[in-house]
């Protein structure tokens, strides 16, 4: 049975009813060479039982990998309640409702979850969620652009220490919108954006992006940096681990003023790894830039009788009523994720939130100190990290990345590519499902690798 | 035509100007707009200082189902806003050619008010927009 609405006589009748021939009449206007004509090597149909098997047979080839690679996904423990409750039919859709009000549960949970999201940033505002992190700082900077009263300026400037695939991300969105994004480089023996390199006049920008912790894992110096971007006109717009921030101070909190633009990605709260998602971003902002913000907000309001009710609030700036002037083309979130995020935070509280970053800092503490001692790499960067830290390999990453796999190990991410001045720097990470066994084995493992590799310059001998 | 004073200027984009006595003029949105936007929420101001060409998009009202553009009616530099209307931007809602003007302008050239419309013809626009 074909799952499409229109029978054969709906569809000519359509096609009568405009004069055209035949459907494919319709794509005249795209040139042949364009087309990406017929599908080739999909085999015959088969059916749900022999599909069945062969998911199965498929799944059965996943490996239990034992991850100790962050760079912006985490392997964070998720309560089994929490997709248990999120899958419930009441929940399960990715959408916002389109009308919005009459789905006052989730409405209510949207709105919890803004709650929640500007407490743990220490902002007055946050919206309902974006797509993810690194398109949720590409909007931070459109709106950092918009919302600047001081600054009609289009640069913005962005530390290296950003994590690069948001970088990129970034380029691809704003480039062609006229904004410029002026790098800054890290201190090579800190792994931080050094405040006393700023430049003493930079010239007119609209707003500087502070990244907490770092895509090293190293801590950055957000009072200064705060201070000065808001010294020479800037926005600060901070892009944030929100599991993080449960335990450190948090963007509304940063030099003197606060960041003005809080974002990040909110895999860490509940939403586990899936080969890259579907992860959801999210974004903070003081009360004065909320018009200049993308995405959609929950209010909460009474209806006639002074009950309690939660509605789509300023609406107005969004694209179905500003359309080439809406703040943003965000028209729908990651609902289903952020419903996830907001049964996880609620499950765990802010104790619990606290409880887990601490312990994957001092796993991750627990982590370097073993791959000093026991496989003899050395630290790249001396700033204090939190959960993550990128060490001195002797040998190319790939060579020790493939022989870890084997043994079930996600050793890390090579910064080979993004940050070659680096050498062999491996970034590593620890959450709090890496147990001290776990870290042993890895150390270990890694130490035997190096010794049967012949590393150049190991420096701890083999065990006996 | 109580609702249209007879000694402003109009545009077809239902903005309203008043020459003053010190060179500069007064610019708001009329009586009828606000009408059509219903409850203003918000009222994005321009800048002191900016400059604006005759037709420039220089503030925004924000009503509970709509956000429109002001247009600059003449070019001009501004020189003043209504900060009240950051607050209480139901001002425009109450007194649309009072205390709810919006900015003050100094216009390159004081003639070009004459381009705008008369109330007569402002009140013809109106009754055809309602056909």
């Amino acid at each position: 049975m074909p799952f499409i609405p229109h029978t054969e006589d709906d569809v000519r009748a359509m096609l009568a009813a405009i004069g055209v021939e035949d459907i494919e009449a319709l794509f005249d206007e795209i040139p042949a060479g364009l087309r990406a004509g017929g599908l080739e090597g999909i085999p015959a149909g088969e059916g749900e039982m022999e599909i069945t098997r062969l998911a199965h047979a498929r799944a059965r080839e996943d490996q239990h990998l034992m991850c100790f690679a962050g760079a912006g996904a985490y392997d964070h423990h998720v309560p089994a309640a929490v997709w248990q409750i999120a899958t419930r039919g009441e929940f399960y859709s990715a959408y916002t409702p389109y009308q919005a009000e009459a789905s006052q549960g989730t409405l209510q949970l949207l709105y919890e979850y803004q709650t929640m999201m500007a407490g743990l940033m220490d902002m007055e505002v946050s919206n309902a969620s974006l797509y993810d992190g690194a398109s949720a700082l590409a909007e931070a900077v459109l709106m950092a652009v918009r919302a600047n009263r001081k600054s009609k300026s289009k640069r913005i400037f962005m530390p290296r220490t950003v994590h690069p695939a948001y970088r990129k991300v970034v380029r691809t969105i704003v480039s062609h919108q006229g904004i410029e994004l002026v790098e800054l480089d890290y201190d090579r023996e800190g792994g931080h954006l050094d405040a006393a390199s700023l430049p003493a006049a930079p010239g007119d920008a609209a707003a500087l992006v502070i990244p907490q912790p770092n895509f090293f894992g190293v801590l950055e110096d957000v009072d200064a940096l705060t201070d000065w971007a808001h010294a020479h006109g800037m926005l600060v717009i901070a892009v944030v681990n929100p599991l993080v921030m449960s335990v450190i101070r948090p963007p509304g909190q940063w030099g003197g003023k606060g960041a003005d633009i809080a974002c990040g990605e909110g895999q860490p709260l509940g939403v586990p790894l899936a080969s890259g998602g579907p992860y959801f971003g999210f974004m903070c902002c003081r009360q004065s830039h909320v018009r200049q913000m993308p995405g959609r907000i929950i209010g909460r309001t009474v209806d006639t009788q002074g009950r309690s009710g939660y509605t789509l609030t300023l609406q107005a700036r969004e694209q179905h009523i500003r359309r080439s002037k809406a703040t943003s083309n965000i028209c729908t979130n990651q609902g289903l994720l952020v419903t996830a995020a907001t049964i996880h935070m609620a499950l765990l509280g802010p104790q619990g939130l606290a409880a887990v970053a601490a312990a994957s800092h001092r796993h991750t503490q627990r982590l370097v100190e073993q791959l000093q001692s026991v496989a003899g790499l050395t630290p790249v960067f001396s700033r204090p990290v939190f959960h993550e830290a990128v060490m001195q390999l002797p040998l190319p990453v790939e060579e020790v990345l493939r022989p870890l796999s084997v043994q079930g190990i996600v050793g890390g991410v090579s910064l080979a590519d993004d940050y070659p001045e680096l050498g062999k720097a491996l970034l590593v990470c620890a959450t709090e499902k890496r147990t001290e066994a776990d870290i042993t084995a890895f150390a270990e493992h890694l130490q035997r690798i190096f010794v049967r590799l012949g590393a150049p310059a190991c420096p701890v001998a083999p065990k006996l | 035509m109580s609702d249209i004073p007879g000694d402003l200027y109009y545009t077809r984009t239902h903005e309203w100007v008043r020459p003053e006595e010190d060179g500069t003029f007064t610019v708001g949105i009329t009586h009828h707009a606000q009408e059509l936007l219903g409850d203003l929420v918000f009222v994005e101001l321009p800048e002191v200082g900016a400059e604006m060409g005759a037709g420039d998009d220089c503030a925004v009202v924000e009503s509970v189902k709509a956000a429109s553009d002001v247009y600059c009616p003449v070019a001009g530099e501004v020189v003043a806003v209504n900060e009240a209307l950051a607050d209480e931007p139901e001002i425009i809602n109450r007194d649309a050619f009072g205390d709810g003007w919006i900015f003050r302008l100094r216009p390159e050239d004081r003639g070009s008010v004459e381009d705008l419309l008369g109330p007569e013809a402002y009140a013809e626009l109106i009754a055809e927009e309602e056909h």
